[in-house]
Order: structure tokens, then C-alpha cells, then sequence
């Protein structure tokens, strides 16, 4: 059997590996003990981070959790909700009572319809996958000018950065506004020189953003970034 | 399955007739994400069968008569292309093609952490581009991979692997003479890290004897294809591009 290894070198596991033995340590995401031993059961990067060993997928669908910020779409309305897509596995449920607006029965399709796009949070996702979302909420709202990319789920994080940084950065160079959702959803607001510019940045640090070259990478792609009040 | 008495399928000095020896598989070549458009997907080159499988979802299932409340089903379909084989073979879905989907979903379905997606739907698309002997489990090699590389949490990686009987001798991994003319053929789903098997059928009679060295060269051969199937994925994404 071949067999991954727990340690500080980034080490590719296929499922179905060994990953090391048990010997007190707590299994995370992607992975499962089996005869004292722990079994990956993704095709990932190994993480230990407090004796948790779990293993980072490479490809993942997003799986709503409650409380995720995300940018959805409108995929159908009824007389009293609205079915959003949220680049999931299963539709969202949006209730008029959870909108921000006072939605009269009927009246859904006057605040919203097919192919609208949103900023929600997910207020409950149950053990049958029902997901229900919110507009209740600071900065939650209807999304009315802007563009939106799509990012793999499992590269969100490293747009964001540690603590958020390299976001931080992104923003600061484009002066755009820039909110990533948890569903590998980001939306890029601002003058289209600098939604040019930060689509190319979001794909950098989409493709890049955990090596180490990518602060010298995104440097070189500083220069050609518009300047601050050219739009 | 009788076997046909007259045709020769192994040689005087105990090869086969395209030289390997009776525990040697075909030349295999795997190569995973092969499809830009797909979740998952991987090509699988085995001897002279090129089999093709792209993975899409998770997504809801539908119709709704279909969803599970607590598991995801997986939907296989398994189709040899047209030009395939010598004989054009009539496109669409035939009772042989539903067979092998049926049973591919069912081995499928016992490595799938299915649990971790109720009421949805992984759907697994297997093309034969050409056919020689063996298309089942070419095909569930390349789900299995395709499976992996869609990022959908498994038990193993499952491998397809067949042996076989000519002239009255056990034979792993046959190839189209053998398949026709042999006298008995044992596809089979391993799991190679745990040794399970999920998937089994026979075609023709082996004793007992016969039928624990056929399962023996089964074990010899999946622990080769998984090794392949492993090296597949790491060289698409060892290198931290992703």
C-alpha cells in the first residue's frame, strides 16, 4: 500500500490511502480511521493543525454550512419565495419573510426574478440538505452593478489570504470592492479598469495564491493596474 | 462458454498468443482530467480498449422519484461509440450497455461515501472509444479515477480487473481471442488498499481451484492497475498547481 505521510512536506493523497497511524490524533474533513490507521478518502493535500489531520481536497462542491456568506442567483420564483442557485448541489430557499423587503404574497417576482444576483447568508442548511437563506443582515442585498467570477470552492481561501490580506491588497490596488463569497462566488465592483484588472488578480491568486512566488507574482501584475482615480 | 476445442490460444512454449505470460496484464496507460467541461474525468488506455469517463456533480436529482433522503445515487452510463469495435455497432443504449451501467452504479455506489450527499445525484458517463476485450472494467477504471479527480469522496479507488480460462488454463487479463474462444472470463471490482470486492461475475465454468487463482491473478493485476491509476493523479496535480 503506498502510503502518505503526516509531517511538514505538502504530500498528495489519493483515497483509499494510508495516511499514518491513528495513535491519538483526531480525524478531520476527507479522511476516516480504519484499523488504527487513518484513510484518506479525497485526492488532496494532507493538513494536521492540532493533532486534526484532514486532507484539503483539490476538487470540492460547495456544501452550504450555516452562517456562509455567498452570492446566489435567482433560479426560479414562486408566489412566496425564490429558488436560488447557489453553485451548489442543491437549490437555496430564499422566503419573503427572510428578504430585506416587505414582499407581499404574489408580489415576489417585483423584487426579484430569474437571473438576479444576491448577496445572502445561509440561515440553516438541515440534515436533508434543505438550505435556507437570509437577506437579513448587514450588506446583505440585491446585487444591481458589479461582475461576478466563479472560483473552484476549495481556492476561495487563498484569495482571501491569511486574514484576509491578500484581499485587502487586491481592493487597495484596484479601488474596487470586492466581496468573496463562500461559494466560490466573488464579486467585483468599481471602474471596469479595475474589474479588468482585479479578475486577473482573483485568477493569480486562484492559481497561485499558496506558493511562494505569488506576493512577487502579484507584484508584477501591480504595474499594470490602473491608477487610483483614472476612471 | 464451452470453449472451442480446435483454436489454438496459447503457444508450445507456454506464452500467449500475443507473447505475454498467463499472470501478464495488457500495457495500461492512464491520464486523469482529460475533459476541460467535466468535475472529474480520466482516459484509460488498456491494451487495445480506450475508454473515456467524465464525472459531473453533485446535483440535485432529478426526476424527484429518484432522490434518496439520506445517500446520493449514482447515475451510470456505460455506451461503446459507434466505431468502436470492426463491426459498426448500432448507437444507443442496447441490453448489454444497461447491464454494464447497472452493475458499474452498484459497485460504484459501495465505494462512494454516499452519506455525504443526500437527495443529490453523481452522474458518471463511460464512452468506449475502442473495444477489444475487457471494455467493463477499462470503463470502471476510468470512473474510478474520473471519480477521484471530480474531488467525490471514496473508500478505495476501484479497480476493474478481469482473468480468465484457456485451454483449460487460468490467465489474467484476457484479450479479444481469448475472450471469445476461452473457456471461462471472471471481471471483477477490487479494492486494492482493503482488498474488498465490489463487483463480480462469471462467464463459463472454473472449479473451485481454478476459480481461487483466477481470483489470485485478479488481486496481482489490480494492485498493478492502482499503481497506475495513483501515478495518473499525482502527475496531474503534483507540482502544488492546484
Amino acid at each position: 500500500m503506498s502510503q502518505g505521510q503526516i509531517g511538514a512536506e505538502l504530500r498528495l493523497v489519493t483515497p483509499g490511502m494510508a495516511i499514518g497511524p491513528l495513535s491519538g490524533k483526531r480525524v478531520g474533513s476527507g479522511a476516516l480511521a480504519q484499523n488504527e490507521q487513518i484513510i484518506a478518502t479525497r485526492l488532496g493535500w494532507i493538513r494536521e493543525i492540532n493533532d486534526t489531520v484532514s486532507v484539503d481536497p483539490i476538487n470540492a462542491a460547495y456544501m452550504p454550512r450555516s452562517g456562509d456568506l455567498i452570492i446566489a442567483t435567482v433560479a426560479e420564483v414562486r408566489n412566496n419565495l425564490w429558488f436560488m442557485d447557489i453553485n451548489g448541489p442543491f437549490q437555496g430557499l430564499l422566503p419573503m419573510s427572510l428578504a430585506p423587503w416587505k414582499v407581499e404574497f404574489g408580489a415576489a417576482r417585483q423584487h426579484m426574478g430569474v437571473g438576479d444576483s444576491v448577496m445572502a447568508r445561509v440561515q440553516e442548511v438541515d440534515e436533508c440538505h434543505n438550505v435556507v437563506l437570509t437577506m437579513k443582515g448587514v450588506g446583505l442585498r440585491r446585487i444591481n452593478e458589479g461582475s461576478i467570477l466563479s472560483v473552484p470552492v476549495n481556492h476561495v481561501e487563498r484569495i482571501r489570504g491569511n486574514n484576509n490580506e491578500t484581499l485587502l491588497r487586491l481592493r487597495e490596488i484596484c479601488d474596487c470592492r470586492i466581496m468573496v463569497g463562500d461559494n466560490g462566488k466573488v464579486l467585483v465592483d468599481g471602474s471596469a479598469e479595475g474589474i479588468s484588472w482585479a479578475r486577473k488578480a482573483i485568477m493569480l491568486a486562484s492559481k497561485s495564491g499558496h506558493k511562494q512566488t505569488f506576493s512577487a507574482d502579484l507584484s508584477a501584475l501591480e504595474k499594470s493596474a490602473p491608477k487610483r482615480g483614472d476612471a | 462458454m464451452g470453449g472451442y476445442g480446435d483454436i489454438k490460444l496459447l503457444r508450445e512454449d507456454g506464452l500467449r498468443l500475443d507473447g505475454r505470460k498467463i499472470d501478464e496484464m495488457r500495457p495500461i496507460e492512464i491520464e486523469a482530467g482529460i475533459l476541460p467541461g467535466a468535475d472529474g474525468s480520466a482516459w484509460v488506455k488498456h491494451g487495445l480498449n480506450i475508454a473515456v469517463a467524465a464525472v459531473y456533480g453533485p446535483m440535485e436529482a432529478h426526476p424527484r422519484k429518484i432522490q434518496r433522503q439520506d445517500r446520493c445515487v449514482i447515475d451510470v452510463r456505460y455506451n461503446m461509440a459507434p466505431f468502436s469495435t470492426s463491426e459498426r455497432i448500432r448507437p444507443g443504449y442496447n441490453r448489454r450497455s444497461r447491464e454494464i451501467s447497472k452493475v458499474t452504479a452498484e459497485a460504484l455506489e459501495s465505494v462512494v461515501i454516499c452519506e455525504r450527499y443526500p437527495r443529490s445525484k453523481i452522474r458518471v458517463e463511460i464512452e468506449i472509444l475502442s473495444a477489444e476485450a475487457g471494455t467493463r472494467c477499462a470503463g470502471i477504471t476510468a470512473a474510478a479515477v474520473a471519480l477521484a479527480d471530480a474531488g467525490i469522496p471514496m473508500r478505495d479507488l476501484l479497480v476493474g480487473v478481469a482473468s480468465g480460462k484457456v485451454e483449460g488454463i487460468v490467465v489474467l487479463d484476457l484479450d479479444k481471442a481469448e475472450d471469445n474462444y476461452g473457456q471461462a472470463d471472471l471481471p471483477v471490482g477490487i479494492l486494492p488498499n482493503t482488498g474488498e470486492i465490489a463487483f463480480l461475475q462469471m462467464d463459463g465454468d472454473l472449479s473451485p481451484d481454478e476459480f481461487n487463482l483466477a481470483m489470485e491473478y485478479n488481486f496481482k493485476g489490480a494492485a498493478e492497475i492502482h499503481e497506475i491509476m495513483v501515478d495518473a493523479l499525482r502527475r496531474r496535480y503534483e507540482g502544488g498547481e492546484n
